[in-house]
Order: C-alpha cells, then sequence, then structure tokens
C-alpha cells in the first residue's frame, strides 16, 4: 500500500466506497454514450455499406427508390442553427449585460425567474406559437420587407411562404435565448468584484469597464453559453418539424422550405418499412451525433485559444 | 400499519390473479388511421366479453408490420397491405403465412385555400397529377378550369402541401397518383411518405389542415374524416366512368364494392381509381394483419371472435365515427377466410 492508510481502513471510513460509486457513476455517462453510437453504428449496416461516404454528399431522399442522402438535412440543421445563434447571441448577450451589471439586484432577479421559465416551456409549445404567429408574420410582414430592401442577397430571394429557414432559426433563437441570458448572466455576476473597481479607478465609464473588463473577464463562460444554446438548437426536433416545411432542398434563400436531421426522424421513424429506409434514419442519428462531436470539439478549440489570449489581459 | 400494509397487498395479489386467470389480455400495434375506430370496438368487445381485453398500440403501419413480423404482439394492423418481400420474410420466420383482414375504408380528399373561391372545385386525376408533380403551376390552367366553368380562378402560384411524416393516407394519395398518371409512378411512385417534386411538407393530417389554411393559393389532401369532423372544403374528383364524385362514406363503401368483385383471396387490393358509378377514386381498405396459426387455442378463439365480430355487428358503429364500412360482399368472403386462422 503505498497509501498512509490501508485500503481496509479506508473502505471502512467510506471514502473508498464514496470513491468507488461516484466513480461507477460517473463512468457510466461514458458507458452510456460509447453504448448510442455503438448502437446507431450497428443499427445502420445496410446504408453505411451502399452508400458509404455519400451519403453525406447526396441530395436525393427517396424511400420509394430506396435512394438516401443527408446532405439536405445536414444543411438544413446547420443553417437553422446559424439563423438562431444570429438572433440569439447579440440579443440574450446584451440582456445579460443589463440583468448582471446594470439593472438593481430585485429587476435582475424578478427578469431571472421569467427567464428560467422561459427555458422551461416545452417545445412543442414554441412550435404552436411559431405556427400562429412567427410564421403570418414572416409571411406578410418580415419577409416582403427583406425581400424589398435586401433582396439583392440570394439569402432573401423567392416567394415568401412564411414556413423555411428564416421562420424555423427566429423560432429556434426564441427557445435558446433564455439559455444565453441565464449562463451568461451567471457568469458576468461571478466576475470578481475588484476587476471593475481597478478599471473604475483607472478612470473608465461603466460601460468601458463592463465591455473592456467583465465581459473579456467571462469570456469563456460566454462562449459555453453560446455552445449549450448551439447544442439545443441542432437537436431541437418539435418546434422545427412545426415550422421549417419539411421538404428536403438546399437553397441559399432563407425563405425556401427544408427540413432538419431531428425534424426527419421524428416524422418518418414510425411509418419506416423497408429495412434500408429504417437504417437510413438510423445513421440521420449517427450523423447528427457526429455533428455535434465535431461542432462541440471546435467549440472546445475555440474557447482554450480565446481564453489563452484573455488571460494575457493584453487587450484589456 | 405494517400488518395492514400486508394484508392490502397480498389481497392486491389475490385480486391480480384472479384477473390474470380470467382475462384474456391480447395485444396488437400498428395504424394510427383507425386508431378511434379501434379502440371504441376493444372498449365495447370488452363489455361484450368481459374476459377478453384488447390492447392495441397506435404506433404507425410500419410499426405494426415490424412487430407483428418480430412476434412481439399477437396481432398487427397497417393502412397498406404487407409487400411480397415483408410476407415472405413473416414466412420465413414463422413458418406459416399471415392473413390480412379489412376492417374499414378511409380516403383521401384535395383540399384547398384560394381566396375570393368559395365554390366546390372539380379536379380531374390529369389535373391533380399535374399539380403534385409541379407541371401545372398556376390555378387558372387550363386543366383545371376546364371542369370548373363559371368558377373564377387566379394566375397565382399554386402551393403544394404535403404530409411530411410517413402515414397511409400519403401511402393511400400517391397510390392513386401512380395508378392514374404514369410519369408519377416513374418519378414518384407510391409510399407511406416519397421524394414529392415540389411542395411543402406539414406534419399530420393537422399539419397540413394548417398550411393550407394559412397559406393562400395552396392545394393539399388530408384524410375523409379528418375534413369531415373539422368542416372543410374539399374537392370533388373524376372517377374511372368519368363521373364527379364527392367523397362521402357512401361514395367509398361504393368503391369497395367495385373492387369487391375482383378481390384477391388475400385482400390485399388497392381499391384507389376502382370501378363503379358512384365510386369515389381515392380510397383505401385498412387491414388487420392476423397470424394464420396459433400456438394458444384460447388466443386463436379470442381473436377470431372478435375479427367475426368486427366485420359483422361491430360495421354497424363504424358510421357515428365517420369510416365507411365494409360492403357485404366483403365481409362475407372475409368470413370464409377466417376459417384458415388454426
Amino acid at each position: 500500500m503505498a497509501g498512509s492508510r490501508s485500503f481496509l481502513s479506508r473502505l471502512r471510513d467510506g471514502d473508498e466506497i464514496a470513491r468507488l460509486i461516484t466513480f461507477v457513476f460517473a463512468g457510466s455517462v461514458v458507458l452510456l454514450t460509447v453504448l448510442l453510437v455503438y448502437e446507431l453504428w450497428v443499427g445502420s449496416v445496410l446504408p453505411r455499406h451502399k452508400f458509404g461516404l455519400a451519403f453525406f454528399v447526396t441530395r436525393v431522399w427517396d424511400p420509394v427508390f430506396d435512394n438516401f442522402g443527408a446532405l439536405p438535412f445536414i444543411y438544413g440543421t446547420l443553417v437553422t442553427s446559424a439563423v438562431a445563434l444570429f438572433i440569439a447571441v447579440p440579443l440574450g448577450l446584451g440582456a445579460a449585460i443589463f440583468l448582471a451589471e446594470l439593472a438593481p439586484a430585485r429587476v435582475s432577479d424578478t427578469l431571472e425567474f421569467f427567464i428560467d421559465l422561459l427555458a422551461a416551456v416545452p417545445s412543442v409549445i414554441y412550435g404552436v406559437l411559431g405556427i400562429f404567429i412567427v410564421v403570418p408574420l414572416m409571411r406578410d410582414s418580415i419577409e416582403p420587407a427583406l425581400k424589398h430592401t435586401l433582396g439583392f442577397l440570394p439569402l432573401f430571394k423567392g416567394p415568401a411562404y412564411g414556413i423555411g429557414f428564416l421562420a424555423a432559426g427566429v423560432v429556434l433563437a426564441i427557445m435558446v435565448i433564455p439559455y444565453i441570458i441565464s449562463v451568461s448572466r451567471e457568469i458576468l455576476l461571478s466576475v470578481p468584484r475588484d476587476q471593475r473597481e481597478a478599471a473604475l479607478a483607472l478612470g473608465a465609464t461603466r460601460w468601458e469597464s463592463t465591455w473592456k473588463v467583465v465581459v473579456p473577464f467571462a469570456r469563456s463562460g460566454i462562449m459555453g453559453s453560446i455552445f449549450l444554446a448551439l447544442a439545443r438548437a441542432l437537436g431541437e426536433t418539435m418546434a422545427v418539424t412545426m415550422v421549417i416545411g419539411n421538404a428536403p432542398l438546399i437553397s441559399a434563400s432563407l425563405f425556401s422550405p427544408g427540413n432538419s436531421i431531428a425534424s426527419v426522424i421524428a416524422g418518418q421513424f414510425t411509418e419506416a418499412t423497408g429495412d434500408l429506409y429504417l437504417q437510413s434514419l438510423i445513421e440521420l442519428g449517427l450523423v447528427l451525433f457526429l455533428l455535434t462531436f465535431v461542432l462541440n470539439g471546435l467549440a472546445r478549440i475555440l474557447i482554450i485559444v480565446t481564453s489563452q489570449r484573455g488571460s494575457g489581459m493584453g487587450n484589456a | 400499519m405494517k400488518r395492514i400494509v400486508g394484508i392490502l397487498l397480498a389481497c392486491l395479489g389475490l385480486a391480480g390473479m384472479v384477473w390474470a386467470q380470467n382475462t384474456l389480455s391480447i395485444t396488437g400495434a400498428g395504424a394510427t388511421f383507425p386508431y378511434p375506430m379501434y379502440s371504441k370496438w376493444f372498449d365495447q368487445y370488452h363489455k361484450l366479453h368481459s374476459n377478453i381485453a384488447i390492447n392495441y398500440q397506435s404506433i404507425g403501419s410500419g410499426g405494426g408490420i415490424r412487430q407483428i413480423t418480430e412476434g412481439t404482439v399477437d396481432f398487427g394492423a397497417s393502412d397498406g397491405p404487407m409487400n411480397d418481400e415483408q410476407l415472405k420474410a413473416y414466412q420465413d420466420k414463422h413458418g406459416f403465412p399471415i392473413l390480412h383482414f379489412p376492417t374499414v375504408l378511409g380516403a383521401d380528399v384535395p383540399t384547398y385555400n384560394i381566396p375570393g373561391v368559395n365554390a366546390e372545385l372539380k379536379f380531374t386525376p390529369d389535373a391533380l397529377a399535374g399539380i403534385f408533380l409541379g407541371t401545372i403551376t398556376k390555378w387558372n390552367d387550363p386543366a383545371i378550369t376546364g371542369p370548373n366553368p363559371g368558377v373564377k380562378l387566379p394566375a397565382d402560384d399554386i402551393i403544394v402541401v404535403h404530409r411530411s411524416d410517413g402515414s397511409g393516407t400519403t401511402y393511400i394519395w400517391t397510390d392513386y397518383l401512380s395508378k392514374v398518371s404514369s410519369e408519377w409512378k416513374n418519378k414518384v411512385g407510391k409510399g407511406t411518405s416519397v421524394n414529392w417534386p415540389v411542395g411543402l411538407g406539414g406534419q399530420g393530417n393537422e399539419g397540413v389542415a394548417g398550411l393550407v389554411k394559412q397559406t393562400p393559393d395552396s392545394c393539399g389532401y388530408v384524410e375523409l374524416i379528418y375534413a369531415i369532423q373539422n368542416n372543410m372544403p374539399y374537392g370533388s374528383m373524376k372517377n374511372s366512368s368519368g363521373n364527379f364524385i364527392k367523397a362521402s362514406l357512401a361514395s367509398v363503401t361504393a368503391a369497395a364494392a367495385g373492387a369487391a368483385k375482383n378481390m384477391p383471396a388475400d385482400f390485399r387490393v388497392s381499391i384507389t381509381d376502382a370501378p363503379g358509378k358512384e365510386a369515389y377514386p381515392i380510397s383505401s381498405f385498412t387491414w388487420l394483419l392476423v397470424p394464420s396459426k396459433f400456438s394458444d387455442a384460447s388466443m386463436r378463439d379470442a381473436i377470431k371472435g372478435f375479427v367475426k365480430w368486427m366485420v359483422g355487428p361491430g360495421q354497424d358503429n363504424t358510421e357515428a365515427l365517420s369510416y365507411a364500412k365494409l360492403p357485404k360482399e366483403v365481409v362475407a368472403k372475409e368470413l370464409k377466410a377466417l376459417n384458415d386462422v388454426q
């Protein structure tokens, strides 16, 4: 025994038991992930052999003639998530800065309660909200206005159906904003007081101390909140399927209907009759897993790179 | 306290044992379209035969076929008949065939939302196929205006709406389009979900109905029952005899009667575009999938008894729930086929 106490005595004290139990719990997370990937891998053997890597670049999804490709769904997933973050990040971050730095504590805590409430609303409710409010608003006001002003961009061309990438992105943005606000606010509140005081002592205004000192200090935590939001946006099923239009199209226009990985799986799994069809849907699950994995990896790298730069405080 | 709990538990256990001994529990799974009818039937049948409890999970036709093939349920249900490949898979796994029993009828109707048009539109098969293929793009196309004299149709683009989830409704719709249009058959084909040439997808009947209601100049399809229950406007279809027929319970039953003459012994028949003056062309049976051999005699007798009741007295309850009932010829054939279940 290398330790100061014998294994038996540690066992008697409960230290070792606690260590073992918590180790098993922690290990089960890894095991669960491995099992999940294994099941998806084994369950998608037919399309993997038949289509190979072409699965990623094929634009057709044809259950009748057994030809399946994931590209339109990957595209739809990425585009809707990007639109969502494009809207949600500035809004969420702005709100978080206001709540953490500028608002009186009472206002901040009250609002935080509502934000937590928003985060707990089931996604199907957001979907209904999307169908009855966002989609008509898009079709009748926002999309015609965008077409009128920014119509020269390929992003805003084509007929305005209301449903499509833009509507899905907007609904997703509404869904992920509470996450960004809630987590970023906590992070900003946890920035040490002396950081602010030091900046103010050097003659910085309130806004300068917030924007140039507090926010950079909290940068990696804020990034974390954004990636939490991204993860939710990538995997969101119900709300997206209700407003995206569910057509496997790849179009530069945000007005075009599209489809996402999660929504096609949810929509078609129960009635998928052929083996190849069913397994192609399972392979889509694998692709979504891979996508999340890659984006999470990139996020980690980004956080590491930026926090190294941040810790030098060269720009503060 | 402990003793009271113990006695209670013992009573509960005893009651459970008595219940388990006297009640035969049958499990089925599959199609969602006939679910309201089935659940009513199972409930009524349990009231008549308190020793038989039927538990049905409406997980979708594809799921029903998979589960009965795996042998995890006692019977399956499907909106589309099993294909030859699936029948062979079942036979290979179990050593005996599976049988189809039609239970009720359903139909799809074309629904639309054209601002300023309140008239009931008449659709020809060519017009419908053209709209869904994307070759007819405007409402004032001659193929649509031809059969609708007096209706002022706009020169606006048609926005096609279809189901995005796999469903029996789509199967019936695409089965019909495959029969009336060779281009559809070769390009798109039939299935519970297909590679749509054009259009937006909605989740479920309510999703399609919602999109059609909200989107000006749209055209979609929903189940007849859904259209009736929600008072939706829908068009009439030109049938194989050249008459424009509006879908109704009677015209759907007429389609089944028209097809009954050529009914194959295994009941796997498509009745879209069926012959008959009054037949509504986009109709279909929905089927129960019953194994032809049971190792458990009481289970066999219970299921046979139920199917017999369902196609007999059970048919009287169908119209209250807006399902079209089976024609008499089909019922007679089914009762005969029931003898093959051993």
